[in-house]
């Protein structure tokens, strides 16, 4: 990719070697500065931690990681269709969008307490919050590329007798699904925002639950082994999307390759 | 001059409203089948607004507007457009580009699947004409400003149209290439005996291509001047540089100084 060069790609390595130096400097800076473990333990200490609890951790990771999912899917699914709903007419987009923008702007956390009510404490709340927060931004982009067919495009299928139909299968679905696979991205790191706020709420399990539960008897390498898995599992997640993404939209990459 | 394949009378087109922008005014013209047709004027005079209100995408408020003897009320699909951006959908391959209006037009579309390699064939001997031969294959992307219009002019014309409407096809080209697609053109032109209808800003472009130029007026547009283009067919890029060549361009020139100015 960058020089054809004999010896190390240093370009591929530069996200191990920034990892390995953020920790590094972590662990030398709290050495060195004597940081007592409650305020920020050293990374030895947190993967102590993890080794230490790692049957609670591993339970209450796949805990979280399946009320992401969920919530998430649940958003590609309703995100999709609304998307395309609101980018279908304009009559539609007109009066759902202020809605949606208002919806968006309320802090789910809460909404949270509102669910509990509903649903009750648990696995429930914490789908629907991650559904809720992930949701906005994959209806955004599937109305943004709807929205954006190339008026020329629209005449000339029109003139052929195309039907709005037509125009949205054979030009604006497959158009927008650039913007779709993009937008999935954000969704699903916004999720694990989600889930993790309703598990701090309203939850007997998560890792948001386990992180509360260890603050509350004043184990901070646990609450840090807690936040150190949500990145593991936020980076996981986001590198699946991305591969999803280059793999079915790949010639909008190529495409914007070629013009550079 | 043969039988009229497009016939405008008197037409108002008016945006917006009864108080909305009135684009065009008491617009006639007449493009007889086989013609080749161009349309100049003043920017803004309304040339858009003529092509959508021949291929029925405007319906005109006032007056007649006529395509093969049936009155337009509906888009038409007899015809072919071609504008300035080529607007090829990344996804698909150049051939499948060319193929999309086939999905489309209700004659085609559902005898496509069963008789693929017909219209593959087809798609590939147009790409020939215009100089694309084995291109079918690459992405829009992957090929040059120039080469997008070539296939841009193939996917006007896969459907057979008896009308092609251009738009400015060749505005965004540099002048060389311009001046190979003016060429591509005459050549479909005399070979498909389509009807052309050709809206530009040059001048040039229109005598060398026409066999008829209308000039429009400032906004509200209408005809101000009908002008017939002597030149024999088939015309070499040569004309361009005589002498009764350039007298047509810059009398039209004239015209559409006026125009500006009664503007």
């Amino acid at each position: 990719m960058s020089t054809p060069s004999k010896g190390f790609d240093w370009v591929k390595a530069a996200p191990w070697l920034y990892t390995i130096g953020l920790f590094v400097i972590w662990e030398l800076a709290v050495r060195i500065f004597g940081l007592p473990q409650y305020i920020l333990p050293a990374p030895s200490r947190i993967a102590q931690a993890i080794w230490q609890y790692w049957p609670a951790i591993w339970k209450n990771s796949l805990q979280t990681l399946y009320t992401t999912t969920v919530g998430f899917a649940l958003a590609v699914v309703g995100g999709l269709a609304l998307g395309i709903l609101v980018g279908w007419s304009r009559f539609i987009y007109a009066g759902l969008y202020p809605l949606m923008v208002g919806f968006n702007a309320i802090p789910k956390v809460a909404v949270v307490p509102i669910l509990v009510i509903w649903f009750g404490i648990g696995t429930i709340p914490a789908i629907l919050t991650a559904f809720l927060i992930a949701f906005f931004p994959i209806v955004v982009n599937v109305a943004t590329g709807l929205a954006t067919i190339e008026p020329e495009m629209e005449d000339v299928l029109r003139a052929l007798g195309a039907k709005k139909m037509d125009i949205m299968l054979k030009v604006g679905i497959p158009r927008s699904m650039p913007y779709f696979f993009g937008s999935l991205k954000i969704a699903i790191t916004l999720a694990f925002v989600g889930s993790v706020i309703a598990e701090t709420v309203a939850a007997n399990s998560g890792l948001g639950h386990m992180m509360l539960a260890a603050q509350s008897q004043f184990n901070v390498p646990l609450v840090w082994a807690g936040l150190i898995m949500l990145a593991v599992e936020g980076i996981i997640m986001y590198a699946v999307m991305a591969w999803v993404e280059m793999r079915m939209t790949g010639w909008a990459h190529r495409s914007q390759m070629a013009n550079a | 001059m043969g039988r009229p394949l497009v016939t405008i009378e008197d037409v108002d087109m008016r945006y917006g409203g009864p108080e909305g922008l009135l684009a065009v005014e008491g617009l006639t013209l007449e493009v007889a089948t086989g013609e080749f047709a161009a349309v100049v004027g003043p920017s803004g005079c309304g040339k858009s607004t003529l092509m959508k209100l021949v291929t029925g995408l405007y319906i005109p408020q006032k007056g007649n507007v006529t395509v093969a003897d049936e009155p337009v009320t509906k888009p038409v699909n007899i015809v072919g457009m071609a504008f300035q951006n080529p607007t090829m959908l990344p996804w698909r391959t150049t051939l499948d580009n060319i193929l999309l209006p086939l999905e489309v037009v209700d004659r085609h579309r559902h005898r496509l699947r069963r008789n693929k390699a017909e219209y593959v064939e087809k798609a590939e001997k147009l790409l020939e004409t215009v100089g694309l031969k084995g291109f079918g294959q690459k992405f829009p992307w992957q090929l040059s400003g120039g080469m997008q219009q070539r296939a841009n002019l193939c996917r006007a014309l896969i459907h057979e149209p008896d009308l092609l409407m251009l738009d400015e096809p060749f505005g965004a080209l540099d002048s060389f290439t311009r001046e190979e697609l003016w060429c591509v053109i005459r050549d479909l032109h005399a070979a498909q005996g389509v009807t052309i209808v050709l809206v530009t800003h040059d001048l040039r472009e229109a005598v060398f291509l026409a066999d008829r130029i209308f000039v429009m007026s400032a906004r509200p547009g209408r005809i101000i001047k009908n002008q017939t283009v002597p030149f024999a067919r088939p015309r070499d890029l040569e004309i361009l540089y005589q002498s009764d060549f350039n007298d047509i361009v810059h009398e039209l020139r004239g015209n559409i100084a006026d125009a500006r100015k009664a503007a």
